[in-house]
């Protein structure tokens, strides 16, 4: 009985029933693949979340940002700058009440170093409708390697409750084709 | 060394009376206490199972109903009513009753108990004013730089101590036990499950302690500074192993309610009890799956902590998830149900609520909360779905489905054995476990759906519509947070009925005097000196083999739909 004691005072030595063992056994094999294959992403998967991360005041960032933002702005909307920075650049992300600035412009299928962090409380990044979804804490600079496999404008929304904006608090980051991306140089450039 | 001097109290004369039902002899202060405390949760249920229905209300966009400050406000008293204050005011009446009454033994030092429940009492009603006056909406996990007024840590860390002193008469009520040898050899395999559900939350106190008396002396403005990295270390050792005090205790009623009910006994009490001690070796390392999406931890220290640890953990439940169905089988074949492989299944009992309850439990539990819960902590599948309401969707599947559901099936044998009531309304008790069993189940899938979708959790306005930027989920997304919103309705209809059926019982059901033949009958052998073992005589259960083996096909198939999901994902490291 469940609710009185066993039989035998030393419940040690109470027998085992063989379909217990058997499943058991199953249990412990399927722990051990599971366990296993998260370590095998590492080497076949492209989808781990970086180990890169520094710590720095927020004032420190906030300059980061800005600094990024001059120097790669390409236009304005909605009064934020879109940052078009070239292919492999370090890129930085600011997140704040209540907005993800500025607005991104990469190209398909280039990596980019893209930086993480926040001046304020804590955000979450979510990249929609991709479903990437990173913590972003203040003091703390994030370094994720991204490479956008599909071109498109994608929505960033934060999904840490950051106060009563919270649902204002969205981003953007363009995608563009490498052949539409080089085709607008060429435009640029006849300019 | 007697037991007096072990826990420093003057030894008490008890009274006791003894169970008609079960032949236990049932101390009456430690009947009492546990009455307090299961009213007491009962209570914070109803507070916080409205607040639950007023979130959803909110969240099915079609209705959208409470404006954002309310809603922020009333889901963080949501969360601290039904995560803490239900959940633990019913364990401690749990681990009351797995000492005492099972062990046919006095509790310890009941005026101290009596102090720990006021404790808990003032710790509760303090965090729930406090939130209730604004200011301190800052969620269940109150992650900091965001702060709370002072009173909501403090109103939890008195709550907590009021709990560990619960925990500490726990203890002492075995010692007691022990000395004055009211039972012979082992302790039985419920209290042993309460023994383990004690030892996890000692520790998970423990924790909680070192995190919030800095925060709230932070939210004095005594402490300058709390590093939001190092609170989350911190804090999940406290949040996720309570949930796993949840576990212990919620799997300890399931054997109970399995041996009052249709006289299932363990299997065996080796693989059974070794199940429960996976859970403290193994279950607080699982508090890493709430910080895989941080900066700066190692994917190492990520992959030991949430997997190799916690899979032996999670092998604790599967070894749960065969024992607990085994050992109703193998009692339903000796009960005579013997023909085919599932007439033990349909022949159960289960139009007693008691029963129906603990075995959806069971299912939800493992099917929906077990699954999800190692999905959404295996270390890279976290990144699709960390903070979206994927999160909640999971934990209302182990948290409602699985411990609340438990717990309200417990109650169908608290009210007869304890309050001595006869259960009033007994149709309506009859369907209350299907109507929330199957509501929380619908919520907890419905937000999971919709988090892989994108949906983010704790989040007001799923169109956006004040933003700058706008953005729009998908329209299955929104279909998902509507189907949602019906089965939160149905769960709370579920809910008030369970609320009405157990305040009618106690205040106006029938006084149960000797002779008396329950309405939700026990099982003839349910109160039975210990006899031979489980599936002895019938060694063979098909009918377990085929449940597990659905299980187990279930869960390898969803584990790797996710994985495909998440290499369809942007390249990222």
């Amino acid at each position: 009985m469940a609710a009185t004691p066993p039989e035998q005072r030393i419940w040690w030595n109470e027998p085992i029933e063989r379909v217990e063992l058997i499943w058991i056994f199953i249990a412990f094999l399927w722990g051990l693949f599971m366990f296993g294959f998260m370590i095998a992403w590492h080497f076949i998967g492209q989808q781990n979340l970086s180990k890169e991360a520094y710590r720095i005041a927020p004032t420190a960032y906030e300059q980061k940002v800005e600094n990024f933002a001059k120097q790669f702005q390409v236009r304005e909307e909605q009064g934020i700058p879109v940052v078009k920075p070239k292919p492999g650049a370090d890129v930085y992300l600011l997140a704040r009440l209540w907005q993800w600035w500025p607005i991104l412009e990469l190209e398909k299928g280039q990596s980019y170093r893209i930086h993480l962090s926040s001046i304020d409380w804590q955000h979450g990044f979510s990249l929609q409708p991709t479903n990437i979804n990173i913590q972003v804490h203040p003091g703390y600079e994030h370094v994720i390697s991204l490479t956008p496999t599909e071109s498109g404008a994608f929505g960033i929304v934060c999904n840490e409750f950051c106060g009563i904006g919270h649902h204002t608090m969205t981003g953007k980051i363009y995608v563009t084709d490498k052949k539409q991306a080089a085709a607008d140089q060429r435009l640029a450039e006849q300019r | 060394m007697t037991a007096e001097t072990v826990i420093g109290a003057v030894g008490r004369q008890a009274e006791f009376r003894t169970c008609q039902y079960t032949g236990l002899k049932v101390d009456t202060a430690a009947q009492t206490l546990i009455k307090a405390n299961a009213v007491a949760a009962v209570v914070f249920l109803a507070i916080g199972g409205l607040m639950g229905l007023l979130v959803a209300l909110t969240r099915w966009p079609a209705v959208h109903l409470l404006p954002a400050d309310w809603f922020y406000l009333i889901l963080t008293g949501h969360g601290a009513n039904v995560l803490l204050f239900w959940i633990i005011f019913f364990e401690i009446a749990v681990l009351y009753f797995a000492s005492a009454v099972l062990l046919n033994c006095r509790l310890a030092t009941p005026k101290l108990a009596w102090l720990g429940f006021v404790l808990m009492v003032v710790g509760a009603l303090m965090t729930n004013v406090t939130v209730l006056q604004g200011d301190s909406s800052v969620m269940f996990t109150s992650y900091p730089p965001m702060q709370a007024k002072p009173n909501f840590y403090l109103g939890i860390v008195l709550f907590a101590v009021g709990a560990l002193i619960g925990c500490i008469i726990f203890f002492a009520t075995l010692v007691i036990a022990k000395e004055e040898g009211t039972y012979e050899g082992s302790i039985p395999l419920v209290t042993f499950g309460a023994l383990t559900a004690a030892i996890i939350a000692v520790f998970t106190i423990a924790t909680g302690a070192i995190i919030l008396i800095p925060t709230w002396l932070w939210s004095l403005g005594l402490i300058s500074d709390i590093d939001p990295l190092m609170y989350k270390v911190v804090w999940w050792a406290m949040g996720h192993s309570s949930q796993q005090i949840n576990v212990s205790a919620h799997v300890s009623l399931w054997y109970l309610i399995g041996a009052l009910l249709v006289g299932a006994k363990p299997l065996s009490e080796k693989v059974s009890r070794t199940a429960f001690l996976m859970y403290i070796l193994f279950l607080q390392l699982a508090s890493a799956h709430h910080l895989l999406a941080e900066p700066g931890l190692d994917a190492s220290w990520k992959i030991v902590n949430t997997s190799y640890m916690m899979y032996l953990a999670v092998m604790g439940s599967m070894i749960h998830g065969l024992t607990v169905p085994g050992s109703i089988e193998a009692a339903q074949r000796r009960n005579g149900f013997n023909r085919g492989v599932f007439e033990w299944l349909r022949k159960a009992p289960w139009g007693n609520p008691a029963f129906s309850g603990m075995f959806l439990s069971l299912i939800f539990f493992g099917f929906i909360g077990g699954i999800s819960g190692v999905v959404l902590g295996t270390e890279q599948l976290n990144v699709l779905m960390h903070n979206t309401i994927y999160v909640p969707g999971h934990f209302h599947g182990t948290v409602v489905a699985g411990t609340t559901l438990a717990f309200m099936a417990a109650t169908y044998l608290v009210l007869p054995l304890i309050f001595q009531r006869e259960i009033v309304w007994p149709k309506l008790a009859k369907i209350q476990p299907y109507l929330f069993g199957i509501g929380a189940a619908g919520i907890s899938l419905f937000m999971m759906g919709a988090g892989t979708l994108g949906v983010a959790r704790r989040h007001w306005d799923i169109t956006f519509s004040d933003a700058n930027l706008s953005f729009a989920y998908s329209a299955g997304a929104f279909l998902m947070m509507g189907l949602n919103g019906i089965f939160a309705v149905i769960a709370a209809i579920g809910g008030i009925i369970f609320v009405l059926v157990v305040v009618g019982t106690v205040l106006f059901g029938e006084k149960i005097e000797s002779g008396h033949k329950l309405t939700f009958p026990l099982h003839s052998g349910g109160g039975a000196v210990a006899s031979h073992y489980g599936s002895e005589g019938t060694v063979k259960l098909p009918g377990t083999i085929i449940l597990v083996g659905i299980f187990f096909v279930c869960f390898v198939l969803y584990y790797f739909i996710n994985w495909k999901y998440l290499s369809e994902l942007w390249l990222f490291r």
